[in-house]
């Protein structure tokens, strides 16, 4: 009962910091000199692609505490794939913020730079690996595959990152930066985009505390069906 | 001494399905146990599940003083399985793919062409690929690879189907025999009379378990 | 380890020398790849001659997709694949064997299909130093991804759809390392695709140490 209250409070606490988010960034924060009233996608953007970064990075912590042995649970396996569902659905919402943010100062949806670029890539290697989630099987196989394939997934992210970095940098300069990560942030503006991180994960865990039960919940009734589904079984053989 | 095989409250899961529920049994070394039931039993499964190619859900399981939950892997250097597949190459010859079993089970590859030859396999088959022979053909040398390798347990499913007069009576030479060479042979056929005749005890699987186990059966 | 991985690779290229799927089926493939794109991006070799390096490691990249496929295909056909598990090999071996032979298929590949693209293309392959590690780099990379993920999808019905999606998005560095290196060699500048190539190898080694150890894990599958 505890637990649960916990994930309500989470919620709630974060809820409420998201509205505040809002609130904060569309009244309250001023227009920037230079991108007028679009800075304000600035409260939004930046965090989610850190909860987004968060939640691999717990999928990796899960998947390698399933791989260990000694620490092998299902309850990691369930953290992982819930994490990485969260992650997925964040970072497609930071694509599209990313995006809305390129269509409004470069005037187009999309630039090759390395982190939109990374974030794109990132996006479908976690499509994929949803995709195998999926796969039916033993629930000890998936939870393993699904494991590595989280390994791999995680191991390539850095490999990505620096590759695509340094494809765009080596011959022609960056046609256009992404100004907001040389913005002046300063007072009520600070404290929004610091609230806005802190409200986006509470948003995250709290997501992933409700997926993480769903699995559960629906891995128990698999438990309780077993024990009908043997019982079925051996009838079999009564009759036979 | 230890049973060869020992399955206690044993059960194997496909996807939601118990392929075994709750399956318990000891086969002594150097036994020849037919297992018999209805289609669908279980037979195959827990001929599987010997060979630790399926991972036990719950119960316990020993197979060679293996623990069927642990250390599956170490254990299939030891066990012969001859299942309704071949475990073949097709684009490889006969001989190839005897050598290369026996060379992946760290077996000397020189016991390639004596087990062909006892299975009528040796000379024009020997150096013919497994793609182009019979059913028959293939049936024998996958026999071929389990004489070749000798495991300690071979693990028969349907042994007889599609063998001739001929392999049908080398097979029987084989399962005989095994028992003064110290191996133990477990079969599930549905040719009962014949199996029945070959082995020492029969176990009756239905509905994923063992029902019944006549004792004295020879 | 090391007598398992020859083992398996010889026999993997043994089956290929017999069939020759890879030779018939997978290189006249990555032709079609690249008279596709020549025929996408026009007649004007000012456009085709400088995309030429991209264009060619996008076509070894689809088919390194068929060529792992294969190499699973043939463990998977009358039930081998359990064959495999039954024989007791060191599984950091049989995939270090598998990989090996896909390399080796995908070598052979490249080779035949850079002649294609410097004639379509109009190309002049210059730097044939830095080509050629790029080649051997790039492909050690591709093989062991392509193999760990040609584990883990080879036991589901749904193998065909789901190995590229895998299989592909990880491989993307290895497209842009391999593409630049390409570049700036044909482009008189070999020494600057050195970068790239460390970047290759580095690839190459985590992908390798990740298929040793993973592979026991991933071939325990039911």
């Amino acid at each position: 009962m505890s637990r649960n209250r916990l994930v309500r409070l989470v919620g709630a606490l974060g809820l409420v910091g998201v509205i505040a988010t809002y609130w904060l960034g569309l009244f309250v924060t001023p227009n920037a000199k230079l991108f007028g009233s679009l800075v304000r996608l600035l409260y939004i953007h930046p965090s989610m692609a850190w909860v987004a970064f968060v939640a691999y990075g717990m999928a990796f912590c899960s998947s390698l505490l399933y791989l260990w042995p000694r620490t092998r649970h299902a309850r990691f396996d369930r953290l992982a794939g819930a994490s990485a569902e969260v992650g997925v659905v964040f970072t497609g919402l930071t694509l599209v913020t990313g995006s809305i943010w390129g269509r409004t100062t470069w005037g187009v949806w999309w630039t090759w730079d390395p982190l939109l670029t990374t974030t794109a890539l990132l996006f479908v290697l976690y499509l994929g690996y949803l995709a195998l989630r999926r796969v039916p099987g033993d629930p000890e196989v998936v939870a393993r595959r699904s494991a590595i394939a989280a390994l791999i997934a995680f191991v390539d992210v850095p490999v990505v990152y620096f590759s695509v970095t340094w494809w765009r940098s080596l011959h022609q300069p960056p046609t256009v930066d992404l100004a907001g990560r040389h913005l002046y942030v300063h007072g009520i503006m600070a404290f929004t985009l610091f609230l806005s991180f802190v409200s986006f994960t509470l948003v995250y865990a709290w997501l992933t505390a409700h997926r993480y039960r769903l699995a559960a919940l629906s891995e128990r009734e698999e438990d309780e069906g077993l024990d009908l589904a043997l019982e079925e079984r051996r009838a079999e053989g009564v009759l036979a | 001494m230890a049973p060869a095989v020992s399955l206690r409250e044993a059960v194997v899961l496909s996807g939601r399905f118990p392929l075994l529920a709750g399956a318990s049994l000891d086969i002594e070394e150097g036994e020849i146990a037919h297992i018999r039931g209805p289609n669908g039993a279980g037979k195959t499964s827990l001929l599987r599940l010997c060979a630790g190619l399926l991972p036990l859900h719950r119960g316990a399981g020993f197979v060679l003083g293996h623990d069927l939950s642990v250390e599956r892997r170490s254990l299939r250097r030891q066990v012969g399985l001859l299942g309704h597949q071949s475990f073949l190459y097709e684009e490889l010859t006969v001989g190839e793919n005897l050598r290369y079993a026996l060379r992946a089970s760290g077996a000397d590859r020189h016991r390639a062409e004596p087990a062909a030859a006892r299975l009528s396999l040796a000379g024009r088959l020997f150096d013919t690929p497994v793609a182009r022979l019979s059913a028959g053909q293939r049936r024998r040398t996958a026999l071929a690879v389990l004489v070749a390798r000798d495991p300690v347990l071979w693990l028969l499913d349907e042994p007889h189907a599609g063998l001739d007069e001929e392999g049908r009576q080398l097979l029987d030479e084989l399962i005989s025999g095994s028992r003064s060479r110290g191996r133990t042979v477990v079969l599930c056929s549905h040719e009962h009379h014949h199996a029945a005749s070959l082995a020492d005890r029969v176990i009756l699987l239905a509905g994923g378990r063992v029902v019944k186990e006549p004792a004295g059966v020879a | 380890m090391w007598h398992d991985a020859f083992l398996v690779a010889g026999k993997d290229l043994r089956i290929e020398l017999r069939s020759k799927v890879a030779l018939n089926q997978v290189v006249p493939f990555a032709a079609v790849v690249i008279l596709l794109f020549g025929l996408a991006l026009g007649p004007n070799r000012a456009v085709l001659s400088p995309a030429a390096a991209g264009l060619f490691w996008v076509a070894v990249l689809l088919s390194s997709v068929l060529a792992t496929q294969r190499s699973f295909a043939v463990e998977a056909a009358d039930g081998a694949r359990d064959g495999l598990r039954l024989s007791g090999l060191d599984p950091a071996g049989i995939f270090l064997g598998k990989a090996a032979a896909v390399a080796g298929e995908l070598i052979v590949l490249e080779a035949l299909l850079s002649v294609g693209v410097a004639v379509l293309y109009g190309l002049e392959l210059t730097g044939a130093l830095v080509l050629i590690a790029t080649c051997l780099a790039a492909t050690v990379g591709l093989a062991a991804v392509g193999v760990t993920y040609g584990a883990i999808a080879s036991g589901l019905r749904i193998k065909e759809t789901l190995l590229p999606l895998l299989f592909l998005p990880v491989a993307a560095p290895v497209l842009l390392g391999a593409t630049k290196a390409w570049d700036e060699a044909l482009t008189g500048r070999p020494g600057a695709g050195a970068g790239w190539l460390g970047l290759l190898v580095v690839f190459a080694v985590i992908y390798v140490a990740v298929g040793i150890v993973a592979f026991g894990p991933l071939l325990e599958e039911a």
